[in-house]
Parts: structure tokens; sequence; C-alpha cells
């Protein structure tokens, strides 16, 4: 690990001001906030992240998590994930949020990891990981050794001919069924972006992951107010049934009219190089009766333009059937 | 600021190497810890490899390793970290994580490195009453924290009813993972867990076991946690 320069600001601007200094705030961004360090200090380790300045963010006010005035949730960038998950809110009213954070990493790492640092959560394709590898996303240019090597975890939806590597969070997928928007402050000011404009595709930049710039700090994610008689949830499909990223996973949002699909939201994990949301899958549910043959049709869509590698292809029918049971499941009274 | 009986002088001590000097007229020498014990065979086998230096070093008082020096490294910065109630004033490298600021500059051995990865939990101790992987934090994020470690826990004479319960319930073979697996299981005992032994599962499973004890850390937890 290269060694840095620490500092601990007291305000966002102070914050603002020295992460303005870096060149990028992507890949290989010369000042990195911390907050929980559960995925920097990791690929610090690895050499994966090299930063010059280490900027540590925990002791900002922005930990709260409360009612926004139109009766939506704001969620404080350095709420943890366990408070968040835990919150009596989050579980009433939001449930496909606390299950999503609760299938992901360990207890430890939940009361470590927060939400905007989840929201930053770095892919776990070994080869960006070893530095060994030729890898687009952490040195451009360098090649993709995981498009003919092991890629079983990897990506079927949004790749490109130099990345496929998955984004490997379920907090962002839940969040994208929620229709989540990003408040962030940097040097021109405050922002907010919905999350599906927050995330960038790898195109021929997969070093580029979001529209963040140097400087800007998450200052909080916000839920926009329940739709009333929906229910949500989570379905995480992996290898084993703790402790391990989704192959593919499923989050719903669903208010049913009757026998009819009045409202969908559908947002995909594990399979996507950004948390996926299947507006082909909501288009495909709305207004249709609930039964397996709506539930098949809207799996076909959103997998539609699924382009699988060497060895996960198995992901495509993977992720249709957990569209089809994550819907069975939350059609049932 | 209250000395530390067991890191005494960290600070002041890091130039030099300290002499091995009788402490209330009994040698230190006496009092063998497994830890003292492993690195004098250490550096037995390194003498025996190296007969030049041997010759030179046999005749050298022998040394005890403390605070590895900071002072030549560029960027330390002073900390004072908070453990089991006591204050350390600390020169740390920016770049220790917290895990092996406590083993390695404070002599606190019982919090182990496993994956230091985050992945594994051997790690595991409290901060702010929260448990948490010491090897993916930066022991300087943590100037105004209060820790726990497993030497915080108990001791041989007075154990914590989950350190009873884990010999009581044979909850280890090798014992690597021991102290991460009762960190947590502290920690749970005032988390929102059902009554389960699956819910006790879900909540622990961030402590990997290789020996493979599970069954036996399961009811030495469900013990404690019927105490409580």
């Amino acid at each position: 690990m290269d060694t840095f320069q620490f500092s601990r600001p007291t305000t966002v601007d102070q914050a603002v001001q020295l992460g303005s200094t870096s060149s990028t705030a992507q890949q290989a961004a010369e000042v990195r906030f911390v907050a929980g360090g559960t995925t920097l200090i990791d690929l610090m380790k690895l050499n994966v992240e090299r930063p010059k300045q280490i900027v540590d963010i925990n002791v900002l006010p922005l930990d709260k998590i409360e009612t926004a005035p139109d009766g939506g949730l704001i969620i404080g960038a350095l709420a943890r994930n366990s408070d968040v998950a835990h919150n009596s809110t989050v579980q009433r009213v939001y449930p496909v949020l606390s299950q999503a954070l609760l299938s992901g990493a360990s207890p430890q790492l939940r009361n470590m990891a927060t939400t905007g640092g989840n929201l930053l959560q770095r892919t776990r394709c070994v080869y960006f990981r070893d530095t060994a590898h030729a890898c687009n996303k952490r040195e451009p240019g360098t090649g993709c050794s995981a498009i003919d090597g092991h890629n079983r975890m990897l990506a079927i939806l949004g790749t490109s001919k130099d990345c496929i590597a998955t984004n490997p969070s379920d907090q962002n997928v839940a969040l994208t069924a929620l229709e989540a928007t990003i408040q962030v402050q940097g040097k021109k000011g405050k922002r907010s972006m919905p999350i599906h404009e927050f995330y960038l595709l790898p195109g021929s930049t997969p070093n580029r992951e979001t529209v963040l710039e140097p400087g800007d700090v998450i200052v909080s994610v916000t839920l926009p107010p329940p739709v009333a008689g929906a229910k949500s949830l989570y379905l995480k499909l992996r290898d084993r049934a703790a402790y391990e990223f989704a192959l593919a996973s499923a989050a719903v949002v669903l208010k049913l009219n009757g026998n009819k699909i009045d409202y969908a939201r559908i947002a995909l994990g594990g399979v996507g190089t950004r948390p996926w949301r299947s507006l082909e899958a909501e288009r495909a549910l709305k207004g249709s009766s609930i039964n397996a043959t709506t539930f098949r049709r809207a799996a076909e869509e959103a997998l539609r333009d699924a382009r699988p590698a060497s060895e996960n292809g198995f992901k495509v029918e993977l992720a249709k059937r957990c569209i089809v049971r994550a819907l069975t499941m939350s059609t049932v009274a | 600021m209250a000395k530390d009986p067991i890191a005494p002088e960290i600070v002041e001590g890091m130039k030099e190497k300290k002499e091995l000097a009788p402490e209330n007229g009994r040698p230190l020498l006496g009092r063998v810890t497994r830890r003292s014990f492993l690195s004098h065979i250490g550096a037995a086998s390194i003498a025996a490899s190296t007969p030049v230096l041997a010759s030179v070093s046999s005749h050298a008082p022998p040394v005890i390793e403390e605070a590895p020096s900071t002072d030549g490294i560029e960027g330390a910065v002073p900390v004072t970290l908070r453990i089991n109630g006591k204050e350390h004033n600390l020169k740390l490298d920016p770049r220790t994580t917290l895990l092996d600021c406590l083993r390695e500059n404070l002599n606190m051995p019982g919090t182990k490195k496993g994956c230091d990865h985050g992945q594994c939990g051997a790690c595991t101790v409290h901060v702010n009453g929260r448990r948490v992987n010491s090897c993916l934090s930066f022991a300087i994020m943590h100037s105004m924290d209060e820790i726990t470690t497993i030497e915080g826990i108990g001791q041989p004479d007075h154990l914590h009813p989950m350190q009873a319960a884990f010999i009581e319930h044979d909850g280890y073979q090798c014992g690597y993972c021991t102290s991460g697996q009762i960190m947590s299981a502290v920690a749970l005992l005032k988390e929102p867990v059902g009554p389960t032994d699956e819910d006790v599962k879900q909540a622990m499973y961030g402590n990997i076991c290789r020996c493979g004890a599970y069954p036996n850390i399961i009811a030495a937890v469900q013990s404690t946690r019927k105490q409580a």
C-alpha cells in the first residue's frame, strides 16, 4: 500500500474543497473520501486504488434517517447499512431496501459500510482486483482479461467489448426499484439526480462508473413517498445461502388492483454492469393479469438484450426465474 | 494518562529496542508468554542460519521487540486511541490498520489476523459497542472512538459469560477464529436477533471457522442468551 496524507474535515464544504484537488473522482483518484472503508481499504491493500490523500468524512453530520417533507425518506450518506436495514420506517414502508441490505456482506461489514459508500461499491471482478491482469476499468487501454477468462460471476446486461464487470451491490438494486434520488454537494453547489442517471454504462470508458466529479460528496439518498398499497421485496440467488454476492437478484415493487397489476418497478442485481432497471419488464407487467404467463413474459423482456460470456450463460435463465419467483412471492397474499 | 502495563512507553520507547531489564526485581526472561516464546524461537532459527551474526549476537544482551519504530517513517502521525477503557498515545504510519495497530503497536495479539480483507471475521472488535472488522479500518480513523477487544471482554480469572460458554460447549478446535467469534457473539446479545438457532447462524455468518466448530459455537451463544 502506498502511503498517504490523512485529513478529517468537519464540514461538507471542507471535504468538497479537499476532494476538488483530485484530477478525477473515478478509478485512480488521487484524493479519496473514506467512510466505512470496507471497499476502499480492501482495494488499497491490493494496490488497485492508490490515493495520495485520504479524507475521512466520518465526522460530517450526514448520518440521519429522516422523513422528507413530501412523506418520503431522507437517508444520510453516512447512515450505516445496519442502521438503515433495521430502521423501523424502512422495514415497514420500504422492506425491499431492508431485505437487500441484510442479504449483503456480514453484520460486521454492515456496521461499517455506509449508504453513500455502498452506492460506490466496486466490482468483484477478479481481474479488476488483481494487478497482474489486464483490466480496462483499473488501467484503461490494457484490455479485459475477463471476457475470455473466468467470467462466471460477471455481467450479461450492459456489457461492452471493453468490460463485463458486475455491479455487486444489493442496496443499489433496491434503491433503483424504489426510484431513489441522490443528493450531491460539489464545487458548484448542490445537485440531485435520479439513481438511474447516477451510474454510467462501461462503454469504452469502464474506469468511469458514475457521474461524480472531483470534490463531489454524496450527502444523502432520498426515497419518494411510498406507493400506497404497493408491496416490495428483494430476492437474491447465490452460490450459498449467506455471505455471498448475487448470481442474480431482483427487487420488485408491485401494486395490484384486483387481479391486475397497477404499478410495477423491477430492478436486477448480479447480472448488470450497473444496478439494472428493467423498463421492459415493467411495461410488460403494467395492466396485465397476475399469472405465470405474465411473469414469464416480463422476465423474457428483461433479459431480451442479455449477452452472456463464455461461463455465465446460465445467468440468463437464472435471472428470468429470479424475476418470476420474486413476482410470484410478491403477489401471494 | 495512565500507563498501560502491557505496552509501556509506546511512544517514548519507539526509538530503540529496549533491553530486557529486571522489573520489580524479577527478570522479564522469567515471564515467558506464548508470543515472546515464539519470537525467541524465530530469533534462534535466524541465528542458526547466520553463524556470523550469531557469534556477534550471542554476546549481546537479549532484546525484546516492542512497538516498531515509526519515527523514521515519513508521515507518521500522532493519534490517541481509547482501547478497553485506557488511552494510548501513539505515533502511527497512517497506513496502519486498527488490527495491525492492536497486534503490532500495542502488543494486544488477542485480535487475530485471518484474511486481512474483511471476509473471515477473525479480527472482529467493537467500535462504540458495535462489531466491526478491524482489518478494514485505519487506526487513525478511530481517535474519537471507544474500542473494545477480546482483552477487554474478560480475563482468565473473570471470564465474560460468553467466554465461559465457549469453553463449556467446546466452541472451537484450533482457536484461531475464537476471539473474533466471541466478539461477534457478545455484540449480537444487543442486536435484533431472533430466538432460533437459524437466527444465530445468520447473525454469526461473518465469522468463519475452518475447523467447523459451528454447532458448538451456536450452542455456546444460545446458552449465554438464555442466561442473559
